[in-house]
């Protein structure tokens, strides 16, 4: 008994130990470093000519820079789901998933940060914010419920880790030297007596805690930077929930993305199961659902009354040049995986991959729907002003500094899985042993 | 008298006090018109005249505080406007605005299927509740105590907040460099000539500060032909067009001055006229839509 134990937890560390990259893993890496390079190009080229560069105007003053922040700022979201609300209601199935969620909360909220500071037009006076900052402001409270987030996310990634770090230096010959020194710089005072079992528990649980409201919060003010404002479309007191709950949809379907991909390229099938497939898929379904009714509330609510500034707005998206996009982030981004992940079949890896990244895919372009339609209907007519500010396509370098944040929050993550375990050693021992 | 040019008039000896200082100077036989201090008129040769430089800018600080007791206002009588668009030039050229955007709008306006059309000038409304200046993050654009709104260009990070929030979309902002001439790029921003823009920054009408300190009208108001724009303190109940002057009160009342997007709760400072009995019909305006960049 005790000595398969024994094999067991080893068979469990052997199987998670970070591994070296394949050859897919380097050509995906090489692909997304690419990517980031052409982004940087880009943005040097903004910071050298200003945003004159881009395609915005006096009118879409806010582009797809701001639509990718709302994106990253929603996708983060679910670390504070899956790790803090799951285990709160004391589920134990989500462990294996919590690192993978808490992992692209981090990188999500690391790029939302950046790609803001890529919108700005002076980045040289980022630190006005802090010298002549006014607490009045949403960007502010913004820049403090991020900053807070980023922290308490970063420390539910660390926290947890602790226990693996100890479990990695146990394997220094698993990994190269420099590994082997950061694992040691970050977790070598880790023992694992009882008493830091106890303060790290508990650590764990207060942050599970407060990062609940944190998270509420990030995305709530994120709303509030367009329901604070008048226009058409953003003048709405349905933006918080309607934020949130689109946000949980987002980052559960990038959950189960990375699940499946993790699963397949390191042959975690033991670990992340088809079990693991059927919770999360009635999670999104349940979360698509929800969100599916914050946009009838947000969309059908005022085209029955159709007030005159809503009008021109509305008709636009419906039936309009937006049209296109519209329905494709409705019924991509929500229907179909809905009915993909109502059904028990629909609930196996593969489908539950598609349906995923449809999620994301939808996901993306709604956020680009919040933004830029708004600003093409202002209350006074668009006149007296040059004609290329009448309608908006995102320039080349707009596209490539956005893809090149999402090439970067991806590269975070993989490097991330190749140099930690992407699935908890310690956690899936402990519940393994729990089960047995 | 050229702008910027004031009399200046060098007190030399006693038996000529308006001969020059410096003997240099040969008469040019030009004579000019002036008024002595005595009321008396005398002409005095135009070598003579000394440049006096223009009163020195405040100073930022008391750029943010603004005038005492003064609360400015604008009234745009929309009965005489024909989008002769001198207001937009004006204004352009005197605050060096990048071709092709402006601060000054000249909309054609239709409130409904069959309601009469006509141009509306739109400045910034100078709101006194700005929805602008509550959302900036940095101060960087405020509201001063005679009731102008302005921008430190200095401060502004260019975040664009303060133009998705402002419902009047008055605000402007320079995407790339502002192309303004050297001589004035290279001077220290001053908020109340909202010059030199800066590139990455936003930009709007500043009902012309520097022009009333003055004792000026703002540049739109002298430029429009037609005398569309009244400028003038709510404190003194005036407001004039430079050849006519209304007792504020009296004309809003008379001619049911109204403010834009009342429902919003702004409280614009600009108000405006309906365009009754109208000067020009609405097409005479269309021609002049052709010369837009």
């Amino acid at each position: 008994m005790k000595t398969s134990d024994i094999t067991l937890t080893e068979q469990i560390t052997n199987d998670l130990l970070p591994q070296k990259f394949g050859l897919r893993g380097k050509i995906w890496t090489s692909v997304l470093i690419a990517i980031c390079l052409i982004g940087a190009y880009a943005y040097f080229l903004q910071l050298k000519t200003g945003l004159a560069v881009t395609n915005m105007g006096d009118y879409v003053s806010w582009g797809i820079y701001i639509s990718n922040f709302v994106f990253f700022v929603a996708i983060s979201l679910v670390g504070s789901l899956i790790t803090a609300v799951l285990r709160l209601a004391d589920v134990h199935w989500s462990t294996p998933l919590t690192r993978i969620a808490e992992i692209i909360a981090v990188s999500a909220i690391v790029f939302a940060s950046l790609i803001i500071i890529v919108d700005m037009g002076r980045p040289d006076r980022f630190y006005h914010l802090f010298i002549y900052g006014r607490l009045q402001s949403p960007i502010l409270w913004d820049v403090i419920v991020i900053g807070t987030y980023f922290v308490i996310s970063l420390l539910l990634l660390y926290f947890p880790l602790l226990p693996d770090l100890k479990i990695l230096l146990r394997h220094k010959d698993h990994s190269p030297k420099w590994m082997n020194r950061l694992y040691s710089l970050l977790g070598s005072f880790w023992k694992g007596t009882v008493g830091q079992v106890k303060i790290n528990d508990k650590a764990i649980n207060i942050l599970c805690i407060t990062i609940i409201p944190v998270a509420f919060s990030i995305h709530t003010v994120t709303s509030w930077l367009f329901a604070t404002t008048y226009r058409p479309g953003w003048d709405s007191t349905n933006f918080g929930a309607y934020f949130i709950s689109g946000a949980f949809l987002v980052g559960a379907g990038g959950v189960v993305v990375a699940m499946f991909v993790f699963r397949k390229y390191y042959h975690l099938e033991r670990y992340i199961t088809e079990k693991h497939f059927d919770r999360m898929g009635r999670i999104v379904v349940m979360l698509a659902l929800l969100y599916l009714y914050f946009n009838i509330n947000e969309y059908l609510i005022p085209a029955f009354k159709m007030k005159k500034p809503e009008e021109a707005h509305l008709t636009n998206l419906f039936a309009g040049d937006f049209a296109p996009i519209f329905w494709f982030a409705i019924l991509v981004g929500m229907i179909i995986p809905i009915l993909i992940l109502l059904f028990k079949q629909g609930r196996k890896p593969l489908p539950m991959f598609i349906a995923g990244i449809m999620v994301v895919i939808g996901a993306w372009f709604k956020r680009y729907l919040i933004v830029t339609p708004t600003l093409l209907h202002p209350f006074l007519p668009m006149h007296d002003a040059p004609q290329r500010f009448f309608h908006y396509f995102p320039s080349w370098q707009e596209w490539a500094i956005a893809m090149g944040s999402l090439a970067g929050a991806l590269l975070i993550i993989t490097f991330f899985a190749r140099i930690f375990p992407i699935i908890p050693i310690h956690e899936t021992i402990i519940e393994d042993e729990k089960t047995a | 008298m050229a702008a910027g040019l004031l009399a200046g008039l060098a007190a030399g000896c006693k038996s000529n006090p308006f001969a020059p200082e410096d003997a240099a100077i040969q008469p040019s036989g030009e004579k000019v018109k002036l008024l002595s201090v005595d009321g008396e008129e005398i002409e005095v040769d135009k070598a003579f005249l000394k440049p006096v430089p223009d009163l020195p800018q405040v100073s930022n600080a008391a750029a943010r505080v603004g005038m005492a007791n003064k609360s400015f206002v604008m009234v745009i009588d929309l009965s005489r406007c024909k989008n002769l668009k001198k207001c937009q030039q004006a204004c352009d050229h005197m605050h060096h605005v990048h071709p092709g955007q402006n601060w000054i709008k000249v909309d054609p306006m239709q409130d409904g299927d069959h309601t009469a059309k006509y141009w509306q000038p739109t400045t910034c409304m100078h709101c006194d509740e700005p929805p602008c200046v509550k959302v900036c993050p940095v101060d960087a654009t405020f509201k001063r105590q005679d009731g102008i709104v302005l921008i430190d260009s200095d401060r502004c990070i260019g975040c664009r907040f303060c133009m998705a929030a402002c419902p009047y979309s008055t605000r402007v902002f320079n995407w790339g460099d502002p192309e303004v001439p050297k001589e004035i790029a290279d001077k220290p921003y001053s908020c109340e000539t909202s010059m030199p823009q800066k590139k990455g920054t936003v930009g709007k009408c500043d009902f012309c500060p520097d022009m009333v300190r003055k004792g000026s009208l703002p540049h739109c108001v002298n430029a429009c032909p037609n005398g569309t724009f009244f400028f003038g303190d709510i404190n003194e109940d005036s407001v004039t067009n430079g050849s006519e002057t209304f007792r504020f009160s009296d004309l809003i009342k008379d001619k049911a001055g109204y403010r834009l997007m009342e429902d919003l709760g702004t409280k614009p400072r600009v108000y405006y006229l309906p365009p009754v009995n109208r000067n020009f019909p609405f097409e005479v305006g269309e021609e002049n839509e052709k010369q837009k960049s």
